[in-house]
Order: C-alpha cells, then structure tokens, then sequence
C-alpha cells in the first residue's frame, strides 16, 4: 500500500515523514519518529497515556490517523520542558509524587497543563472530572489532584 | 536480629522526602518502558490467539501466512521446549508456563496463544497473523468456580490433582489446603451468635497502564539478550532459558522502566515467543501486547466462592471461627487458596480456627499474582461476617476488633506465634482518627476492616561501588516498581554518611549481580533495603581498612562517623577524621576499588496489618456508591520516604475500591470475556474517588536493621469489606457478591428486578 506524505508541526519543530494510511498519529510519533513519550496503554481512547494536543486540543494521538496531521500543530510531552527548565507542574509532580509507576504521567501532564490554560483557577472537581479521561492505576489520583492545584496557585501567583 | 541493634531513631536521611532519580525522565517522556526500545534491523511479533474457551487444536497451517510479504518468521509449540514436562500441582509449574505461553494440544482459554509470527512492520505482522489458519475442535467449557466443582464439569486437564486433595473431589480440583487449631464446633457452642454466610467474588485485573512488551534477540548459537517490563528479570531468564532449552547465563535479561504490575509482571507470557522467533529470523525481535490480548491472555487474580462462620459472645469475644474458601486461576494449578486461607482469620486471636481452601481449575487465563494474592477476598468475607455480628450486638466495630486482635506472643490462625506486630496500633490510630469521631450525613454509611498480608524476604544481591570523587553507583536488582530506587538510595547515603544526591541507584541487567527474586512479596523496600544497608556496611569497613593501613593502626581501631573514618578506642592515637572522598580520591593507589556487596536470603520480613475506614453514600434511584471520605492506617514498621509510602497506601486503597465497585471479568455463555478493555472493564478514574488520607503506623521489624516492613500489598486487602460494610450501613443492605455494581445493589435493594 503506497504510504502519505504528511507535513506538519511537532512541539513546534517542523516535521515531514511518510505514514501507512492506516497509523495512527501515535504510531507516527514512537515508531517513525521516535517520540516515545507518548504512550499506548489501550489504543482505544480510553486512557489518555497517548494524549498530546492538536492545534491546543486535547486528543488522543491513538484514535487520530497520522494522515490527519497534515497541517496540523502537534504538542507531546517532549515539548512541555523549556530548554532551561522544567514547566512548573512537572516540577511539581515530582515533588508530591503524583507519579509512582510514571507511564501515565505523559498524557497526565499534557492534559493537566492544557487544563491550565483554558482554567488558571480550576476547582478540585474541575481538575479531576478533566483529567477523568485519563488513567493511573499506581497513585489513586490524591497526589496528582493536589500537584495540579498547587501548581495552579503558584502559576497564579506567578504572573 | 535481636530488637536491641535495631536503629529506629537519630537518622539523617531515613524519614526524609527526597524527589525520586527517575522523577525527571518521567516528566519529560525520556524514560524507556518495555515498549520504547527498538534495535537495529528489528521485526515486530504478533501472537494468534484462540477465539474459543476450550478446543481441541486440530491443524495450524501457516503456509499462506508465510508467503506474504513482509514476513521472516513463525512459531508455534513445535519451537518450544520438548524437556519440560508436566507433574501434578505446582511441581509441574515450568510446564504449565509453557503450556500457558504457547498452547499444545487444546486451546484451554478464549485468548490462549496458538502460534506467533514475525514480519518487518507491525502492520505486516498484524495483516499476516489473520492469515494463519486454526482449525479447531470445540470442546465443552466452565469458567466458573463452583460450576467447575460440580459433578459432569467438564475436565481441564486429568491429572493435574495433586494427591492432597480429598477422594471423590472433581478432577478441576487441583490442589487442597487445611490449617488451624482447636475445637471449632466446641468453640461455635460458647458462642451467643453464630453467623455464617457465603460470599463470592469475582476475578479482576491488575490494570496496569502499560501492556507488556519486550524486544528479544536470540542467535542460532544459544547467546541472547532481552529487554522486557517485568517484576523480575532474573525469573524472565530462568523461564526463557528453559522454555527454549538454553543455558541460563547465555541469556542477559535487562529489565525496562515498568509502567505498573502489581503482581501481574511476575509472570513470563511474551518474552519466550519474541525470542523463539528472533531465533527462526536471526534478527530482533520485539512484541508489544494490545490492552485486549493484556486482559484476555494475563492473569488476573482469582475468583472466589467462600462460606465462613464465626462465633461471637456478647461481650464481643469471638469464640471460633471457620472458612471454605474456592479459588479458581484459570486453566492451570496456582490460584492463591493457601494466602487465602491463611489471611482470612490471621488478625484475629482465636483458640478454635479452621480453614480449608480448594484450587479449582477452569477455562480462564493462568491467574497470575495481584497485590497481596488471595488476600482482598478472605477479608471480605470474614469483616463482612464480623461487621454483622458488631451489628446484631450492639458492639462498636473497632473496640471488638481491639478486643479480639491479634498481638505479639499469640497463635496465628494458620500456626506459628506472632512475632512484634502492630494490628492494635492501626486499630488504636484509627479509633483516635478524627475520621472516625465525625458525624456521617443522611444517607450516608461508614464501614471498618482490617487487612493482613505476610510479606517476603527472598533471595537477594546488591553491589555497591564508590566513584574515585566520593559518590557511590548502587547496583540493585528488584525492578522499581513504586520508588524503590529513592529509599535505596536514602538508606546507602544513610549507612555512608554522604548525601542522597551523591548515590545513584540502578536497576542492573542479569549478568551484573547474582540472582534476585522478584519485586513481590512486598519485600523490595525490605530485602533489598537490608542487603543496600549491609552493602553500604561493608563498603565502609574497606574503607576503614585503608584508614587503618594510612595511619598505622589496627581495623578495629578505626569507626565510620558523618562520612569520616575516624580513630576509635585507647590505642587508635590521634588523627584527623578522613572523610570518604579522601580515600576514594586515592583507592587505586592504596589496594584497588572499593566495592560492598551483600548477597542472601533475608527471612525476617515482618507482617504487616491496616485498618481502614470508608464513608459512602448509595444512590438508591440509580445504584451507584459514591466514596466520600477514605482513611487508610497501616503498619509501616518504618517509613523510609514517608511520601512513597502513602503513595502505596492511597493506590492500594483506590484499587481496592475498584475491586469493590465496578472491575470483574465477565464472560459470556460461550466462554469468552465480554469485557476486555477500559471502557467496559472499569478501574477508577479520578472523578471517582475522594482525597485518600493517610496514617503511617510505626511498629519497627525485628527482621530489618531500620525495622522496615513492607507496604505495598496490605493496602488492598481491607478496601472491599470496609466499602462492603460500609453500604451496608448506608443502604440497610449487604451485598456478599462482589463488584457491587449499579445492577447488583439495585437488586439487592428490590427496586428493580
């Protein structure tokens, strides 16, 4: 099957590669272009490990054809870091152990800091019906709600 | 060890919250799980599965499949091990292992491998796998316990019975224990109260977020390599090796960064199929499950059928107390009916206790370990069971625990005298919880149960090297599966005298250190915790040695003290402490590297107890249970990172609400599970569940030199009773069937039919 040219944006960077009409952005990302950040946890949409933002929409890179990211602005946890530091809410899940295990933390912190950005002041209800869709198994969720709403505080303070 | 040379105060490191060594390359996406590895030249595997419950494998044909393009390799059973053989029982468990990896003659599991093929895109693989033809010969099934007891059951595997079990018993049943003490019918009749109540639950999954994976390359000359996520790569290699008649240290097995496995990544299921079939191609070979295969083909943990009795005197005395507990793992021997067993009445001091648990085979996946294996379920029927008793006598549900608890110097239900343990200090903790004195709002009910889990020492080696600059590598081989690396690392600097920052632990490959035993048991912060700590102690006395031979003066008159030899005793003359990076600096010069290492089989894992309290409210209209308010105490021994420590309490708590709400395995009437994914097999979500507080209760091990027992697994055993109890105070009706579903409770409530 012949394959397509896909020309797009990833954590800003651009990006050109040739992809099965079949793969899934996800498939792009660890297998063609070595992104492995994100994860497969189901490859059904129902754990978020995957999550990565197209044009600053949370999706699941596992239920998006790599075809369809042909224009498109794609943002993974590679890009959440700066050169110089780390984003606040990743120093912040390390200090407060919201991640034990740490193969959800990927798509966990692509979500929580797209939250972050529409909702600077999210209440504790907001945080975990928005990180509803994605899954941690190891933590319970208490540490990873208080990291998110603590990062908000100091990223309110902050500005 | 004697209690007295326990250190259990005056730390530098211990008791702090250091962030973790692999806390940034989680962060960023850099850390490499089993998945994230990729080889040169490399093929992706793909596994063909049985779509049937139970058949009779009449024909593979492979031949279109390997005509396709793409395509470089199959197996099936033919490229296994024809050494191993089967044996009653547990004695025939490597050939159960294989059986389980690749399927002989019959498929026994709706997900059961019957072949495997290897192609040069995963595309390719997945396009060429439906080209191998199965021809099957359906055979009758049972998927459940009792069903599976039952006279006319159709019959596993014949044979498989191990000679223990009791004459005239079903051929499924596999494997039969019997323990406890005294006169239970002479205990029953002292009692005011006999209750006695069947319970069952149902099988659920380990859940972690990772499917397995591994990349295997194994050459025509026996020499290979793996990487995999595992529990325990030492086991990964011993298994491959014998699977596949290789010798073991020609195998170097590297364990990747594990996205979670709560006892489901002590089993070995794909690694032996990517190697067999890198060794058909010549070439790597890498296999990554789907989250259908993860549920369909990996163990969950047993499902239960249990009756238990106790006796109870007004006062709140328990008079006696017995239990039948039946466990099924699925189509081999191996479900945990003994921990079972064995758990059920252990926090309780009993004079007459008995236990029988069964071993039931039947056409599900080979169960495989799930946090304190066995353990979850006999707590729920047995704090069920004492919840009614509290209820029809009028007796608060902590002071009757407290009364009946078991304590240093009593006889445990399943034999030997408790050692120092700290049940009555959870107990005590929870009491003066102010959890426990709030008011509950209308509608809503609160419900308390204990939990109890062994814990394991087992075999263990670690290594410590110092750095010419005075920094220790800190080699350790139990897989990391919870922040062991930090509280290794705390517990090294610790014994040094030198900062946590200056020791950096690793998770090192097969051909680095002597054998290691799986990270289960809870045992990682313990044994390992120990051997880092004697490691560290013989690191130091070398480096007290070349003190010793710079000053001209005996070993013995040198001690370790803030990192410094420094000169000890009447005849140790004065000289300047010499801290350790001054003799690292010189180590080359003055003998060679100084390296610690311990290697042994601790056995003095303390037990560990919890007591937890749970708040809920029922939705009598829709069925569903909300948790409003969760506590969680329970006996650490001592806490080396106090935060990774209420990390294990707040995930077992979570699980264990799943386990008790919502996740089972359902299968149809055909035998094949109807629910294997996350959207119908549903483990919690964050809008779920409440902030879970934690209580860390400190009842220092006479078996460690900190006096650490292990944390991970008891966390989970008090949940499903606790939440049981708790609905039933809430909605006036007890449910004995776990999950407690929507469609369960509205039944039990009579509301809908």
């Amino acid at each position: 099957m012949s394959k397509v040219h896909v020309t797009t944006s990833i954590n800003g960077d651009p990006v050109e590669f040739l992809c099965d009409p079949r793969e899934t952005v996800l498939d792009v990302l660890r297998d063609r272009l070595g992104l492995t950040g994100a994860k497969e946890g189901c490859g059904t949409g129902d754990c978020g490990a995957c999550s990565v933002t197209v044009d600053g929409r949370l999706v699941c890179s596992c239920l998006m054809l790599g075809a369809e990211a042909e224009g498109k602005e794609i943002g993974t946890v590679e890009g959440i870091a700066t050169e110089e530091a780390l984003h606040p809410l990743q120093k912040k899940f390390i200090e407060y152990a919201a991640l034990q295990c740490g193969v959800c933390t990927p798509g966990i912190l692509v979500a929580a800091k797209n939250l972050l950005e529409r909702e600077p002041d999210p209440t504790e209800e907001q945080v975990r019906y928005w990180l509803a869709g994605n899954l941690c198994r190891c933590t319970g969720y208490d540490k990873i709600i208080r990291a998110v709403m603590d990062t908000a505080a100091e990223m309110r303070e902050a500005s | 060890m004697a209690l007295d040379s326990l250190k259990t105060d005056g730390f530098k490191q211990i008791g702090t919250r250091p962030d973790r060594p692999d806390g940034v390359d989680k962060v960023t996406g850099r850390a490499r799980f089993g998945a994230d590895m990729t080889a040169p030249g490399m093929l992706w595997g793909v596994i063909v599965r049985s779509p049937h419950a139970h058949a009779k494998i009449v024909k593979i044909d492979t031949s279109a499949a390997e005509a396709m393009e793409g395509v470089k390799a199959v197996v099936t059973r033919a490229d296994f091990s024809t050494k191993v053989q089967p044996a009653p029982g547990m004695r025939g468990e490597m050939w159960n292992v294989l059986e389980n990896v690749m399927a002989g003659e019959k498929a026994l599991y709706d997900g059961h491998a019957v072949a495997a093929i290897a192609a040069t895109s995963q595309l390719a693989a997945r396009d060429a796998a439906k080209a191998i033809k199965v021809e099957y010969e359906v055979l009758p099934h049972v998927t459940d316990v009792d069903k599976a007891m039952a006279e006319g059951a159709p019959v596993i595997r014949e044979g498989t019975a191990e000679k223990s079990v009791p004459e005239g018993m079903h051929p499924n049943v596999v494997r039969y224990h019997e323990s406890g003490h005294g006169d239970p019918e002479a205990g029953f009749a002292e009692a005011d109260l006999v209750i006695e109540e069947t319970f069952q639950t149902e099988a659920t999954h380990q859940g972690y977020i990772e499917p397995h994976a591994c990349l295997g390359t194994l050459g025509g000359d026996g020499k290979g390599e793996l990487w995999c996520c595992t529990q325990g790569h030492w086991n990964v290699q011993k298994v491959c090796a014998a699977l596949l008649d290789l010798e073991t240290s020609q195998l170097r097995v590297t364990a990747s960064e594990i996205g979670g496995g709560f006892g489901g990544k002590t089993a070995v299921f794909i690694e032996p199929v990517a190697l067999a079939l890198s060794r058909k191609a010549n070439k790597p070979v890498k296999i990554v499950m789907n989250r259908a295969d993860v549920f369909r083909a990996t163990g969950p943990t047993a499902s239960t059928s249990m009756d238990v009795k106790i006796g109870m005197k007004k006062d709140g005395t328990m008079t006696a107390a017995t239990g039948v507990f039946r466990c099924q793992g699925g189509a081999f021997p191996g479900a945990p009916m003994e921990f079972t067993s064995m758990c059920a009445f252990a926090p309780y001091n009993l004079a007459h206790v008995k236990q029988i648990g069964y071993d039931v085979m039947t056409n599900r996946p080979k169960q495989a370990a799930y946090r304190a294996p066995g353990s979850p379920m006999a707590a729920f029927a047995v704090e069920s069971v004492v919840d009614q008793l509290c209820n029809q006598l009028g007796l608060d549900p902590i002071d009757t625990r407290l009364k009946n608890a078991s304590r240093e110097g009593t006889q445990a239900s399943f034999g030997p005298k408790w050692d120092r343990i700290g049940l009555v200090e959870t107990l005590e903790a929870a009491k003066a919880h102010p959890h426990y004195a709030t008011p509950l709002k209308e509608g809503q009910g609160r419900g308390v149960s204990c939990g109890f889990w062994f814990n394991h020492g087992g075999e263990t080696a670690v290594s410590l090297a110092l750095s010419e600059d005075g920094t220790a590598q800190l080699a350790v081989g139990t897989p990391d599966i919870g922040g062991s690396r930090a509280s290794m690392a705390m517990m090294a600097a610790e014994e040094l005298g030198i900062p946590y920052e200056n020791v950096r632990c690793t998770v090192v490959d097969t051909a680095s250190l002597g054998y290691n035993e799986i990270s289960h048991g809870s045992r990682v912060t313990y044994a390992s915790g120990l051997a880092t700590i004697k490691a560290a102690r013989d690191a130091v006395k070398k480096l007290c040695a070349r003190a010793a031979a710079k000053w001209g003066i005996d070993e013995d008159a040198v001690k370790w003290e803030d990192g410094c030899a420094v000169p000890s005793g009447p005849n140790a003359g004065e000289h300047e402490p010499m801290p350790l990076a001054k003799i690292t600096a010189k180590m080359g010069a003055t003998g060679g590297p100084i390296v610690g290492h311990f290697e042994a089989t601790p056995e003095g894992a303390g037990v560990s107890f919890a007591t937890h309290i749970v708040d809920s409210e029922v939705d009598k209209e829709t069925g569903k249970t909300t948790i409003t308010r969760y506590t969680v105490v329970q006996d650490a021994g001592k806490a080396i990172h106090p935060t990774y420590v209420e990390g294990q309490y707040q995930g077992g708590a979570a699980q264990g609400i799943g386990w008790a709400l919502n996740e089972e395995y359902i299968y149809g009437e055909d035998g094949r599970l109807q629910n294997a994914g996350f959207l119908d097999y549903r483990i919690p979500v964050a809008s779920d569940l409440p902030m879970i507080d934690t209580v860390i209760v400190e009842v220092p091990n006479p078996g460690h030199p900190y006096g650490v027992r292990g944390v991970g697994e008891t966390s989970i055993c008090p949940p499903l009773a606790a939440i049981a109890n708790a609905v039933s105070n809430a909605s006036g009706v007890r449910l004995k069937q776990l999950p407690m579903s929507p469609p369960r409770i509205l039944k039990a409530l009579g509301t809908h039919d």
